[in-house]
């Protein structure tokens, strides 16, 4: 994969706090990489560090080789969509569309040409002369991406481009989104703290958590195979149990007395406390007191469509989380639970302190 | 049958207020009209004589230059104020406004003391350049546009930093973003978005300057603008071409204003305030200075100890006794006997006692009005509501002098059947005078707060089960108490120093500090002046940095 954007061991301390630790990242030619985190994960420092807006205390950040850490932003010729779209409101949607292809001294015909085309792919043709206090949600976030790609940036970067939207609207505005991102082809780096989106969107997703990257792939590799337990646990619905690790076996041992087949993702000594993170769908009722089955009370359940969500206080007094037919057991009732045959293995986790 | 008590209560106070504050005005034009012999023959006379037109004239461009030199100075020193950091900024930034604390008159003084033919700076200058003459004289427009400039740049420097502090970041890096550089986006959105800002303060500027009196008073010597040409037709028993006068004020503030709001309505309507896709409210960060970090600093403490400088003349001369200081360059003996006789003397109390009842009586009644008026006016179907709002922001564009004419007028006769009874020559006069000019200061405090009150906030203690009063008493008024404070204090101090309201209706028994600084003045009692001068001014600032926009203006959030 040819490198065209490339973070390198970004690091960023904002009043005496490192909210981006040693932060590296390579995206190729018209890639959309996600930055997915919860808040204060560091990955809208991380997008402004790339827009130019903060400058970072280490690390660099390049376009095809040519370095552009301390590059002001009015040079970048990087394209931002703000969260609140940010849009002059002393101007028109054409003077806000045009703002950019003006400082870039384009001539007043051309400008217009170029206004007129960006418009017209996001489906604003006629809207030039409407103030922008004067449009809807979807429309300004619109403009505010119309703007952004007017001046052909080399790279695009999306604040939470959807959280100002109503729900109902956030659906039918990312399909328009990515399809607008990829008839464009162009390279773009988006923040965003809901997962659906960012695996809708994103061609891989980059997982922040306290200002570190945790891991980077494709939606189903992060899913399939988490590098982390905080990844294991934020990506997707899981259960964590306490567990003992046995190297031999590479078994978790757990409280009940059963031990578990699982895959230990970092390296694990024998006898290790580990957190056993383990899917729904990788859990399953046992018929009863059967070897490796623990034992629990049903305590809620949670109807998906075919399925149904059922919550488990084990005796150990932790709940899990099993995806089960819906008439597979009752509220209140005892219930036993084991690895179900088929589903993802439980994946094993250095205990954090 | 709540409702209709409702309107009958804002009917009644519409009434009021058409009283006090519209028909004055009217008995005032029907005078300057020759009423009841109708004539236009007044207004012929205004025309005809020049010296009207130089009035009317100057008035005019010394208020248009105060603009412009107010924002020179008061615009720039805001962007430095809020956008760069260096040492001291904060202590300075504050002590920029100190000017704001001085009362017109007594900034006037201070300048007197400073840079009179026998201040501290002419005599300093004089002997530097072994000059034998006072290097300059302070009078004419120059002097005027002087003190109007030190007094009234700190509007335009409150507004813009205000307006700056206002400013989302996003705004900027968004031009950035799409490769403006610091001049264009500073001509392209910085300025667009502080346009209203700008016109508040240019607003504010030029109806100050039109209605200002003090610098006119002191320093005009011949050179006339239209508040003191009323005055003097006024003492040359030409009562008509007084009325005149007045009416062409009261028109030119008027229009003035009108121009100033148009003009911000057709930027409203263009969407300037309309404020797109909700903003953060962020403020961009201050720059740290580099290597210009010190020039800066130390330009700044210079700049500071410039504006402290008439405070500073004003403590000292308050401390020389009277007659002890002649010909030395400074002042031989230092004491607090000044402030002593100010306090042992009746008659030197009595104007101090006269100022602080009269503000007090008439800054109650100006809050209590100004509450009642906003909480009437501001409800779910308020009748009324347009009505309210202008008559008790009326007095705020009128100049002083105009609502002295007026009162002067219409309370000089007994005609009761015509809502007119002698007050002129009485101790009701001056408070009610104080009360007119106070009621768009405490009346937009409480429109601004109710406004922005949350009516859920009211509703719920409704359904709790309080009645109108009490939600009133327990909700709506605690909530307001500190945009009412604000609003009290400010009318408070307007009242305690007034100057060019007294000047036409105080009588010897009811003379207020200011007329008093001024008969010390003619007296040769500087000491007592400056005395007087430094407490009406040590009110102001205690005021003004409690309550006021002074203390550092809020950074969003």
């Amino acid at each position: 994969m040819a490198e065209h954007l490339v973070l390198d061991a970004l690091e960023k301390r904002l009043g005496g706090n490192l909210v981006t630790r040693g932060v590296s990242l390579a995206v190729a030619r018209s890639e959309i990489v996600a930055l997915l985190g919860p808040s204060g994960s560091g990955k809208t420092t991380i997008l402004r560090l790339v827009a130019g807006f903060e400058t970072p205390d280490a690390g660099a950040i390049r376009l095809d080789g040519e370095d552009l850490t301390r590059v002001p932003p009015q040079r970048r010729n990087f394209g931002m969509v703000f969260q609140h779209y940010a849009l002059f409101p002393h101007m028109t949607v054409e003077q806000n569309v045009a703002f950019g292809l003006e400082a870039r001294g384009i001539p007043p015909a051309e400008r217009r040409r170029r206004v007129a085309e960006t418009l017209g792919a996001v489906e604003l043709a006629g809207f030039e002369e409407r103030p922008v206090s004067r449009l809807s949600g979807g429309q300004q976030q619109r403009v505010a991406l119309a703007r952004a790609l007017a001046p052909r940036p080399r790279v695009l970067l999306l604040d939470e481009p959807l959280s100002n939207l109503d729900p109902t609207l956030r659906e039918k505005t990312r399909r328009e989104l990515k399809r607008l991102i990829r008839a464009t082809g162009i390279t773009t780096l988006f923040v965003t703290h809901e997962q659906e989106e960012a695996f809708d969107l994103g061609d891989r997703v980059a997982v922040l958590h306290g200002g570190r990257l945790e891991q980077v792939g494709p939606p189903q590799d992060l899913y399939d195979s988490p590098a982390t337990r905080f990844v294991a646990t934020f990506i997707g619905r899981a259960s964590v149990l306490p567990a003992t690790w046995s190297a031999a076996r590479s078994e978790a041992m757990l409280a009940g007395g059963a031990s578990w087949r699982a895959a230990g993702e970092e390296p694990l000594a024998d006898s290790q406390p580990v957190d056993l993170v383990v899917r729904p769908e990788g859990l399953a009722f046992a018929n009863g007191p059967e070897p490796g089955a623990l034992a629990g009370e049903v305590v809620g359940r949670r109807f998906a469509g075919r399925f149904a969500y059922y919550e488990i206080a084990l005796s150990s007094g932790t709940t899990v989380e099993v995806l089960a037919a819906p008439s597979a057991a009752e509220p209140g009732a005892r219930a036993f639970i084991r690895p179900a045959p088929d589903g993802p293995v439980p994946r094993a986790y250095r205990r954090s302190a | 049958m709540r409702l209709r008590g409702r309107d009958a209560a804002a009917a009644a106070l519409v009434l009021l207020l058409v009283w006090l504050v519209c028909y004055p005005l009217a008995i005032t034009l029907g005078e300057a009209l020759g009423a009841p012999a109708w004539t236009l023959g007044h207004f012929a006379a205004f025309v005809r004589r020049p010296d009207e037109w130089r009035a009317l004239w100057a008035s005019l461009w010394i208020s248009f230059a105060t603009v412009g030199l107010a924002a020179a100075v008061g615009v720039p020193l805001a962007f430095l104020f809020e956008r760069a950091e260096f040492p001291g900024r904060r202590v300075l930034g504050a002590m920029v406004a100190l000017p704001v604390v001085l009362p017109p008159l007594v900034g006037v003084v201070a300048f007197l003391f400073l840079y009179g033919e026998s201040g501290f700076v002419s005599r300093a200058v004089q002997w530097a350049l072994r000059l034998h003459e006072p290097p300059w004289r302070l009078s004419g427009p120059g002097a005027i546009l002087l003190v109007h400039a030190y007094s009234m740049y700190v509007y335009f420097y409150l507004f813009t930093r205000a307006g700056l502090a206002g400013l989302d970041a996003a705004y900027l890096e968004a031009a950035a973003s799409l490769g403006a550089g610091p001049a264009r986006t500073f001509r392209r959105v910085t300025l667009p978005l502080l346009r209203p800002a700008l016109a508040g303060a240019a607003l504010l500027t030029f109806l100050t300057s039109l209605a200002s009196f003090s610098a006119p008073y002191i320093f005009g010597g011949t050179f006339r603008v239209l508040t003191t040409q009323i005055l003097f037709s006024r003492l040359n028993g030409d009562v008509a071409m007084a009325m005149v006068e007045t009416t062409v004020l009261a028109a030119a503030a008027l229009a003035g204003l009108f121009l100033l709001q148009r003009h911000e309505a057709r930027l409203g309507a263009a969407g300037v305030e309309g404020g797109a896709g909700g903003v953060r409210g962020l403020a961009p960060p201050r720059r740290r200075l580099g290597g210009s970090r010190i020039p800066v600093a130390g330009l700044s403490w210079a700049l500071a100890i410039f504006l402290l400088l008439p405070h500073a003349t004003l403590i000292l001369v308050s401390l020389v006794p009277s007659g002890t200081w002649t010909s030395e360059t400074f002042p031989p003996v230092l004491s607090l006997a000044n402030y002593r006789s100010l306090f042992a003397e009746p008659e030197r109390l009595r104007p101090i006692v006269n100022s602080l009842w009269m503000a007090a009586v008439s800054t109650a009644a100006a809050l209590a009005v100004g509450v009642a008026a906003a909480w009437l006016a501001v409800s779910r179907r308020a009748r009324w509501r347009g009505a309210i709002e202008s008559l008790i922001g009326m007095p705020w564009a009128l100049p002083g002098t105009v609502f002295a004419v007026a009162l002067a007028a219409t309370f000089s006769k007994h005609a009761p059947w015509a809502g007119r009874f002698v007050l002129v020559g009485t101790a009701a006069i001056l408070p009610l005078a104080y009360f007119l000019r106070s009621l768009p200061l405490t009346g937009r405090a409480a429109f601004a707060g109710l406004r922005q009150l949350d009516p859920a906030l009211d509703e719920a203690g409704a359904s709790l089960g309080a009645g109108t009063l009490r939600r009133l008493w327990r909700i709506t008024l605690p909530i307001l108490r500190p945009a009412l404070a604000a609003g009290a204090a400010l009318a408070f101090l307007t009242a305690l120093g007034d100057f060019v309201v007294s000047v036409v209706l105080y009588t010897f028994e009811t003379r207020p500090i200011a007329i008093e600084i001024l008969s010390s003045l003619r007296m040769q009692e500087m000491g007592a002046a400056a005395a007087y001068g430094i407490l009406l001014a040590v009110l102001s600032a205690a005021a003004f940095f409690v309550w006021g926009p002074g203390s550092e203006p809020s950074r969003g959030g």
